[in-house]
This record gives structure tokens, sequence and C-alpha cells, in this order.
């Protein structure tokens, strides 16, 4: 490495502080390949340094929790002898600096953490959020990504079968691209990522190593950005081939099919450095490594940038001599290059070292565990803001006058078809609900699983507009949102994943933010005894100092007993009574607040105020009877609902247009609180269409849950009948033109 | 006994296991078969299936019709055996020559996996024999490279001989005359952009693709053990 201006430890990211430590663990001063390795080990992304403190506080237990977090991935029994493998991660940074590559190289990723757990991975979904598409490069950022989920996610051969699109201003530096990815593998075949066995060898699978996505975790991942000059991290990009991580998926499928590796681990970020000591930690051994055994892309990189190299498609496994020539053989078959690059230490005198060595010459030896679980720990200071009190006190409840809600209703509608038809969302056969539903709902099937009726389902939430508000409250109503979600499909929830995306965690009021995040997604999934099986942190999520609003982004696995018939959809049908399931209005001075809603911050630039309340129990009743409802006629039983569709982004204005646009008919309604309540997005309301409204009702009220028949579909006028007059009237013809042309009309212009 | 199909599998193919799913709902046994196999021996039908193989680098097909299967395949087909490619495997026969015209990037640009309504237009083949001509079946497509373009005498020949067995209702990619599959002058040899597989139960959205997959079956059925 050449001289650089600063000390070469802060150029590596690691503070002067955490330079004395290294000193202090290796009791000498390390060497520049030391110092990368520990460099890209400490960062932020790989540590968890600034979250880990609150990330303990996440409920982990569940019955049907097999592997929790810290693994590759989280694990649950879904029944019949079929385990479930879920993940979400973050790539924000990369996409932001070069979207195609970031978002394909992000959903590669997440592949290798499912399949690094011996499952096959059978869906993925995206959430992303990006600044109003009115701007050409928002444009640009808008396409690559969703190009770069399309070409790797098609060509690999996983669908995407979900996801979310959210458009604010505040994402304009910022982008946010989340992957969520679920497998499925044979309950007794889990396999873990540790290393064990002296004398077993340690194999590199796949691609060959290239300077691609040096310092991604430490130069992209752990700092902010600022705009224009980001382009010079175009460098720290890692480059997707799906074609080789095709292969990898099959080999390294039947290598544990075959039963010929003892443990596997994916290489992301921080690369051969992370896998090596984190197998090595994990399993408590150590291990000799020979960068010249490692196949190269390029000429002369140097053993640090070997070591620390995210080219992506890579697995190390770890597998004893005698399986060597098999292991060979069948990585031969599929065409992946396997290179044998180290070997599994156990030496008394010297236990869980990681050596480096390049052939005869040993160019670094530290403590393997120091690398993956020494790294500090800090407890940030955090503060909440300052006007606190005067941003709840600024309520667009009662501030804000009428409009004219036939126009702030065509605003909000949004159909975003034009990103999911780019998608392969339909392989493995699996998909009976895809993207566009309140939920994906997938068989639960796939090469080498037991046959079962069994259905999954799986949900991407997130509402930043609310988190910014009330980052506790707020993260409480996403997975209120959730829960709803999933009952609409039939399933009931039984894990989640989490991505905690904030800003500068230097910034005290982001660590408060996070804390509060934490305490509420805690407080919700105790109460409702949802387990978190697995997470990611994504921060220094800023340009130019100014940090995105804290954006929790909640995956959440539901599970279905039986799935043999279609649930009904997010649509009306002409002649059927409209019913909205829940209580209508909110107990207190405000029925129906308007804080936090799409329609205070979209069409009235209202961004503070108080977060609708949320009654866990009542929402708990409302979901659980729908899933019920549901899970009947999915069942192969009956068919009470024609539709159904939770109220969420928009309220029950959105929810109601959204079901006439999908079924191709009007609907008129009436007794409508004005437009506070067409808009609010007060939790726990669904909305259903039946044509047995009385019996809907009855079921209802002896579930104790609130039933109010609003309306009849038919017609081709969406008429909302305010209790002072008429809301909304507008034809059919208008609302369906504002739901395609949206997105659409703005992506498809130069 | 019923038909035993060959499904053939490429580095990079993604629907091999759909495909036989779909097969096996028609009737058939079918059985995935390694693109370095050079015989097809035992079979009555193959199917090349969807996917991208060989990461369709360089251009869709152009890479997979060097793979040994390939030879066995011509050599199947110049035999009258029932051969069909879906999608990529569309794109492999083209490449192949054993169907004419290609298959070039969509109009505008863009994937789309969407569900396309596609009309039966000529009952001459071993995809749509038995099938009335008119019919609308509703079947999805998944594909960035899936306009068919031929040139102009090619596409006289192939609408006169009624070689042109299926055509989009509604146009997703721009496929010259709304051609959605294609047959060779026997119809022994067709090719198709939507995938019938995918609209093999109607509990992930449509079957109105058993009806060809069931043709094939018969074809297959018709056709002596090699």
């Amino acid at each position: 490495m050449t001289a650089a201006p600063a000390p070469l430890h802060r150029a590596l990211g690691l503070t002067d502080e955490e330079l004395a430590r290294v000193v202090e663990i290796l009791g000498r001063q390390p060497n520049e390949l030391e110092l990368a390795l520990y460099g890209v080990m400490w960062s932020e992304h790989c540590s968890y340094k600034s979250s880990r403190v609150h990330l303990q506080r996440l409920p982990t237990a569940g019955e049907r929790v097999l592997v929790g977090p810290g693994e590759n991935a989280g694990v649950v029994d879904a029944g019949d002898g079929i385990a479930v493998a879920i993940r979400i991660e973050s790539h924000n940074h990369p996409s932001a600096v070069e979207p195609h590559q970031g978002a394909a190289t992000g959903v590669g990723g997440i592949l290798r953490d499912i399949f690094t757990m011996g499952a096959r991975p059978l869906a993925v979904a995206d959430a992303l959020f990006f600044g109003p598409p009115d701007d050409a490069r928002q444009r640009w950022l808008i396409d690559g990504v969703v190009s770069g989920i399309s070409s790797y996610g098609n060509s690999v051969g996983v669908p995407t079968v979900g996801g979310e699109l959210t458009f604010d201003p505040c994402y304009a530096g910022n982008p946010l691209v989340n992957v969520l990815c679920l497998g499925a593998l044979r309950a007794d075949r889990l396999v873990l990522g540790r290393a064990s066995g002296r004398g077993n060898l340690a194999v590199l699978l796949g691609s060959a190593t290239g300077r691609d996505g040096i310092g991604g975790v430490s130069v992209l991942a752990s700092a902010g950005l600022s705009g224009r000059a980001d382009g010079a991290k175009r460098p720290n990009v890692q480059v997707g081939d799906p074609f080789e991580e095709k292969r990898l998926i099959e080999a390294c499928l039947a290598l544990l099919d075959a039963g010929l590796v003892v443990g596997i681990q994916d290489l992301g970020g921080a690369g051969l450095a992370c896998a090596t000591s984190e197998t090595a930690a994990r399993g408590g051994v150590g291990m000799d490594v020979d960068v010249a055994a490692v196949p190269r892309r390029e000429p002369q990189m140097a053993p640090w940038e070997v070591m620390t190299s995210e080219s992506q498609e890579r697995m190390l496994a770890i597998v004893t001599p005698d399986a060597w020539p098999a292991v060979e053989a069948l990585c031969g078959r599929w065409e992946v290059q396997a290179s044998m690059i180290g070997t599994v230490t156990d030496d008394a005198r010297r236990p869980g070292r990681l050596r480096v060595h390049d052939g005869d010459r040993i160019l670094g030896d530290v403590p393997a565990a120091s690398l993956a679980q020494d790294a500090p720990r800090y407890e940030r200071p955090m503060r909440p803001p300052a006007d606190l009190e005067r941003a709840r006190a600024d309520d667009p409840s009662a501030s804000e006058p009428l409009g004219d809600c036939g126009a702030e209703l065509r605003a909000l509608l949004v159909d975003p078809s034009w990103v999911y038809r780019q998608y392969d969302h339909q392989l493995f056969l699996n998909t009976v609900v895809g993207p566009g539903g309140d939920a994906a709902l997938l068989r639960l099937a796939g090469p080498g699983l037991p046959p079962s009726e069994r259905g999954v389902a799986v949900t991407t939430d997130s509402a930043p507009r609310w988190c910014a508000i009330d980052p506790r409250a707020g993260v409480a109503l996403v997975l209120a949102e959730s829960v709803a979600n999933l009952a609409c499909v039939g399933a009931s929830p039984v894990a989640v994943v989490n991505c905690l995306n904030f800003g500068n965690p230097e910034h005290p009021e982001v660590v408060w933010q996070l804390s509060e995040t934490v305490d509420g997604l805690a407080e919700a999934c105790r109460v409702w005894g949802l387990p978190v099986v697995g997470g990611n942190v994504s921060l220094y999520n800023e340009t130019d100092g100014v940090d995105i609003p804290p954006t929790p982004v909640l995956g959440v696995l539901g599970l279905v007993e039986r799935l043999v018939d279609r649930p009904p959809e997010p649509v009306l049908a002409a002649g059927a009574s409209v019913v909205l399931l829940g209580a209508r209005r909110a107990p207190g001075a405000v029925a129906h607040p308007l804080a936090g809603s799409r329609w205070a911050l979209e069409c009235r630039d209202r961004r503070r105020g108080v977060l609708p309340p949320l009654d866990p129990e009542a929402h708990a009743r409302v979901s659980g009877f729908v899933a019920a409802l549901v899970a009947e006629t999915i069942g192969g039983g009956g068919r009470l609902l024609d539709g159904v569709h939770d109220v969420s982004g928009g309220g029950l204005g959105v929810a109601l247009a959204e079901m006439a646009v999908a079924g191709g008919t009007g609907v008129v309604v009436s007794g409508i609180d004005g437009h506070a309540e067409l808009f609010t997005e007060l939790p726990s309301r669904i909305l259903a269409a039946t044509s047995h409204p009385a019996a809907l009702c009855a079921r209802a009220a002896a579930a104790g849950v609130p039933a109010a028949v609003i309306g009849r579909a038919g017609g081709d006028r969406i008429l909302v009948e305010g209790r002072a007059g008429m809301l909304v009237d507008l034809s059919m013809t208008e609302l369906a033109e504002s739901w395609a042309g949206s997105l659409a009309g703005s992506l498809e212009r130069a | 006994m019923s038909a035993r199909i060959g499904v053939v599998v490429f580095p990079g193919t993604n629907c091999e296991h759909d495909t036989v799913a779909g097969l096996e709902r028609a009737g058939a046994a079918a059985t995935l078969v390694w693109h370095r196999e050079d015989r097809l021996d035992g079979f009555d039908a193959v199917v090349l299936p969807g996917g991208f193989a060989h990461g369709d680098y360089l251009r869709p097909g152009a890479i997979a019709r060097f793979s040994p299967v390939m030879a066995a395949v011509a050599r199947f087909a110049a035999a009258g055996g029932p051969v069909l490619g879906i999608c990529n495997g569309f794109q492999v026969l083209t490449e192949a020559g054993l169907l004419p015209g290609a298959l070039v990037k969509n109009r505008g640009l863009r994937f789309v996996c969407a569900p396309a309504r596609v009309r039966v237009e000529s009952a001459r083949s071993a995809l749509t024999s038995g099938l009335e001509p008119g019919t609308e079946l509703s079947i999805p497509v998944n594909h960035f490279s899936g306009s068919y373009v031929c040139d102009v005498a090619t596409l006289a020949e192939l609408r006169s001989a009624g070689r042109v067995v299926l055509r989009y209702v509604e146009n997703p990619n721009g496929s010259v005359d709304d051609i959605a599959g294609v047959a060779s002058p026997e119809g022994n040899v067709v090719g198709l952009m939507p995938h019938p597989e995918r609209a093999s139960d109607a509990l992930v959205g449509s079957s109105d693709g058993l009806p060809l997959l069931r043709a094939l079956v018969g074809a297959a059925a018709g056709v002596p053990a090699a």
C-alpha cells in the first residue's frame, strides 16, 4: 500500500482507540494485513458495534424457532418436517452509488445467507425507498435498482413475490434497498456456519477473487453519503454474476444432500476475512489460510486485498480430507470451482488463531474470535429531539381544512405493477398470491421437500412517516399492519425479521430513534408472542449530514395449515356489500387521527402530530377473525368473503379505490365522517366484500369484532357520501387512470 | 404406459422442476436430462424448459446450442420425435436452427412477467393437435428477449403453412405478427414464449396450459419408443 496522508488505521475506518485495542489484543503493533482484517471486521456493518447494546432487548425465543439471530438466517419449524429459513438485509449504499449492481448483489448476498443454512431459496421480497420519481436522478436510481433485482433474481431462478415501494424526498440522496429472502429445507438437514475437526479442509467454492467490493463494508456501508463525490466509491461496489450463483446454489445444496460438508458459510461483507474468522470463532477452533491458493481474477493482488475482497458468488465449506475427492467431483459436475485454501487447526498452546499465509510465509496471526466477536461495543449517547413536544402539538387532525377529497384520493393512488412486472414472481409454481396483494402467499413446496398442503405467507412493511413522528409507537403500528396483511391471506404470524435503517449513530437523536424502535418492536412482539429470528442494521444513511427518518422494515412470516384453494383477493365484485371490520373510531378526543397518514404527508405536507393509538388485543381479534375466515376458504371450506383488503396507507379511501379498480366496478359508500375518516390510518381495520353481509356481521359479533356495512359495489362511479355532503364522486375511468398512470407515467418518461 | 418425456437441464435452466410438474399433471412420466448427455434413448418426447441457459450470456441460447445434448435433440427431431421449447428453450431451438426466426429484446426493453392471452391458430403441431383454432388461453409470459422476428419470406411460409401455432391477443413484447409460438414444417418441433407449465394448476392462477401439455403428451404417446 502506498503511504497515505492519514495514518493507515484511520484510512481503514478504525479509530485511535480501536487501534489501541488491537495492540492490546495482539500484544504488539498489527501489520498492514492484520490492520486491514480488523478494519473490515470491526466496521459498523460487520460488528454492529453501535447497535448491539440495543438489539439484545429484542425477544428471540419461540416454540417454533430452530435458529435465532446470530447465524446466517433465522429458521422456523413450519410443520410436516419442513423448516423455513428467513433473512432480510440492506444494500443501501451500494445501490445509491451503482444502483443496478448494488441491488443485484443485494439479492445475491441474501440468497447465499439462505442456502448456507441448507435451505433452497424460494422467494424474495424487496422494500425500496426513493425520492419522488419526478426527478431524473431518482428515475435513474429506480430503473437501476429494479433492473438489478430483475436481472439477478430472474436469472438465478428465485421468484420475487412481494415487497413495497415508498417515495419520499427524505430518500433522494440515500435510497434504501432492503431484500428479504425465504427458503425451505427438510428440518433434519439444518447446517450451521461453523468449522470443526482439526485437519479438516477449508474449501473456497465459486468465483475467482478480484478487486471488486474491497472495503464495501467499511468505506460504503459504514459511512455517510455526500452527493456528487459518491461516484468515486463505485469501485467499492461488487459486480454480480447470477449464473455463477445459480450453479453455486445447486452445487452447495447437492454437497449438503450428500452429507459432504461439516460446515458452510457464505462470503459476503468483508469476504474471506469474515468467513474464515466467523466459522473458526463459532466452532472454537483456529484456521490456517493460504492466500496463494485463492484463485484470482486479476494479477498482482496484495494479500490484504485477497482477504477483504467482496467478490460475489463465493462460499467457504469445511470438509473432511476423506470427502475432498467427492466434493471436487460434485463441484466439477456443476462447473463450480473448488479450491483448498486452508485447514482447521486446534493448537493447544495457541488455540483459535487465524493465521494468514502466502505460501510458506506467515503474513498475519490473530485470534479469530477477536475479529468476529471482540469488536468494541459502543453505548453511544442518545437524546430525544429537542422539539418533541412542539412536534406532537403540531397535529393535522383538526387543523387541516376539507379539500377536494376526490382529487386527493386520486393523488394517493399508485399502481406498483410497473415494478413487479419486471420480476419473475411465479417460478416454482408456489405463488398463490404474488406482488400486489396484501401479503405473498405461497405453497410450501420445493424440490426435495416432503409433500405438504401447508402454505407460507410473507410480508414486508414499513412506514417511515409514522416512525419519524414516534419511532416507538410507529414500529408497533408497522408490525400491526404486517399482522393484518397476513390475516388477509389467511395466515397466522409466527416470526419477525427486521432491517433497521437509520442515520448516523454519532448523532444522539439517531441513537434515540434506534433505541425507541427496538423497545417499541420488542413490546409489540411480546404482546403478540412473536420472536425476532434475525435482522440487519444499516446505519450512516445520511446525505451531507442529514439523516433519513427512522426506517425499520419488518418482514413477517406467517403459516397456513392447509392451502388448497385461492383466497379472496383485494377486489370488489358488483353487487357485493362492503363491510368495514374493526372499530371505526379511535377512543379519546380525536376519532380519526390524521397525523402520520399518507394524506397528511403527501396532500398537506404535514409531518408531525400524534399517531393513532393501537389496541393490541382489539387488533389481534380483528386479524384473528379475518385470518380464520380466509383460512377456511383456502383450506377448501366455505367462502364468506368475496374480497378482502387491509386498511393501511391512504386509509379507507385508498383501500376502497384499490379494491374497486381491481374489481373493475364502481362502489357507493355512505355515512363517512368527513375527510378524516376517509384518510385516517387508524389501525385494526380490514375492508371486506361479501354477498352475505348478515352472516358476516353475525360471525363478527360472535368474535367480538365490530362490523359495519358501509356500502355496496356496483355502477361505474366511486361515490363516497359524508355526513355533511358528498366527499368523492369520480368515474371509474378517472380512478383507473390515476391508479395505472401515476408510476408508469413518470418512469417511462425519458 | 404413460409417455416418457425428457426435460433437458442446461446450467442456468431454472424451470425444469416446474416443467416436470406440469407434464406429470398432464399425464406424462418426466425425467431430467443433463445437457452433457448425448443420447435421448427411451424418451417419447423432449422438452427444453425455461430459464437462463449459461446465464443467457452472449445471447439467449447461443451457448446452449453447443451442448452435447443438442445434437441428440436434432437427431430426435429429424426422426419425427416431438420436441418442445418453452421460453429459453424456444430461444435455444432457434439458435440451433431447429426452428426459424429469432427472439430479440422486448419492445420497451424491459423484462415482462405477466399473464398473457394467447389464441390457438393452428392444430397442426405436437403442442396444439386436437385444440380448436380460435381457442383463447391465459398463460403467463416471463422473458426479456421474447420478441419474435423473422424475415419476410419465412413469415409468409409460416403463415401459409399453418406453422404459426399461437398468437398473442394483446402483444406483450412486439413480436412480429403477434406470434407467440411456431412449429417446424412437420409440426413435431414447437417453440413458444409463454409458459404452459405455469398455467397447469388453478391454485396458482390458471390451468389453461394443461390442454397444450396434454396435446404434447398425446403426441409423445403416438411415437413408438426408440
